[in-house]
């Protein structure tokens, strides 16, 4: 082992299982890509597995299946309101994606796709370019209203206008930070307490305790964002139907 | 750090896009359509069953109110049918003692009838009993032979007196 293997960074190296291009495009199948892939097997086993019974009393699964559907669907239904319903699979795969890639990400010697900046970045651009985009189809020249809030006097326009375009336009970039920002620093942390472990011999035990509360803490930080990524979603898809701010 | 090697960004966003296509299709398909039919099958069932037991309770009220009308009605009929007994019992009683007493009152004046023929059969009897001892009493005492005729009536004047 190098010592660039107990490095806490270690963990986030991209290693290519499968060299792949397609038209000059390296598509490689990597340890993310395999993440990616049994995030997606979880998700679906869970909740069609689950929901196979289709029973009216539900069981442990199906009520796990039915909760995370009645969840989206009531945050959905608050922040946005009936016009939000075709957009609930997108925003339930959200949300049901970052949440199971937090969440495997903490078994020991897996990977988290969501502590690499491109991913979360991939997901926060879309969402930001598929807000703007039904924000202009729906209203318009009426959409550029998002940046000129109501109630204000003419002369703090100027001053204003600017500052409401920068906000929404590091919209992608706050969301993608956020979840990267935390998944990466809990799993860094996680491997430093680990490492001290090991490093402490018998008095190991007290980085260990540590560590046990950290994991605690890292399973609310993954529920966590999961959460915020999907309702920050909600509020910016409700502003491009609504226009409200 | 590992996350800004750009080398690995196409592979990782090519592999997002597809994982993530295929988990949008999936649920969009077929996971969650079935969540929601599951679910608004239990609402509809849930509705069903109250106002279910919403008709039933009206129906159960009504039975109530019908089993109650019944008993009052099967009431009045029983209070009917007893009082009509008693009337035509008593009308029954009543002609029955009617007749009995018209008999008793005939048998009575028939008893009063015979008892006056008695009497008066006894005070015939009375007179010619009085007359022939007045009769003999006359001839004995005072030698007269008294005239029937005369001493009929004397007996009846004495007779009268006497009342």
């Amino acid at each position: 082992m190098s010592a660039e293997k107990h490095s806490p960074l270690a963990q986030f190296e991209i290693k290519r299982l499968v060299d792949i291009d397609i038209a000059g495009i390296d598509a490689s199948f990597t340890n993310s890509s395999l993440w990616m892939i049994i995030t997606i097997v979880a998700i679906t086993l869970m909740l069609t597995m689950s929901m196979r019974g289709r029973a009216m009393v539900p069981g442990r699964w199906q009520s796990v299946a039915e909760l995370s559907y009645e969840f989206i669907a009531g945050m959905l239904r608050e922040n946005v309101g009936s016009q939000g319903r075709k957009y609930f699979p997108f925003v339930f795969s959200l949300f049901m994606f970052i949440l199971f890639s937090n969440v495997l990400g903490l078994i020991p010697y897996s990977f988290t796709s969501t502590s690499h900046i491109i991913v979360t970045f991939g997901m926060a651009i879309v969402v930001f370019l598929g807000v703007t985009l039904i924000g202009i189809i729906r209203h318009k020249a009426k959409f550029l209203s998002l940046f000129a809030p109501a109630g204000v006097p003419m002369f703090l326009m100027p001053l204003l206008i600017p500052i409401e375009v920068i906000s929404y336009l590091t919209r992608p970039v706050s969301l993608a930070l956020r979840l990267f920002a935390n998944m990466m620093a809990g799993h860094t942390l996680l491997k430093v307490f680990g490492g001290f472990v090991v490093a402490l011999g018998v008095f190991g035990v007290f980085p260990l305790v540590a560590i046990v509360a950290l994991y605690g803490l890292e399973l609310i930080v993954a529920f966590l964002q999961a959460y915020v990524f999907t309702i920050l979603t909600c509020l910016y898809l409700n502003d491009a139907i609504h226009l409200h701010h | 750090m590992p996350q800004l090697i750009i080398t690995d960004f196409s592979p990782q966003l090519v592999w997002l896009v597809i994982s993530f296509l295929a988990l949008f299709l999936v649920m969009w398909k077929v996971a969650l359509p079935r969540i929601g039919d599951v679910l608004e099958a239990r609402q509809e069932r849930v509705t069903n069953d109250l106002e279910k037991a919403e008709s039933l309770r009206g129906e159960a009220d009504d039975a109530i109110k019908a089993y109650e009308t019944a008993l009052s009605e099967a009431r009045a009929s029983a209070h009917n049918t007893a009082q009509a007994a008693r009337d035509e019992m008593n009308a029954k009683a009543d002609a029955k003692r009617g007749e009995v007493e018209a008999k008793l009152s005939g048998q009575m004046a028939e008893a009063d009838a015979r008892i006056a023929a008695a009497r008066e059969v006894a005070v015939g009897h009375i007179r010619t009993v009085a007359s022939d001892t007045a009769k003999s009493v006359a001839a004995r005492l005072i030698g007269v032979d008294v005239d029937d005729a005369a001493l009929e009536a004397a007996v009846a004047s004495s007779m009268t007196e006497g009342k």
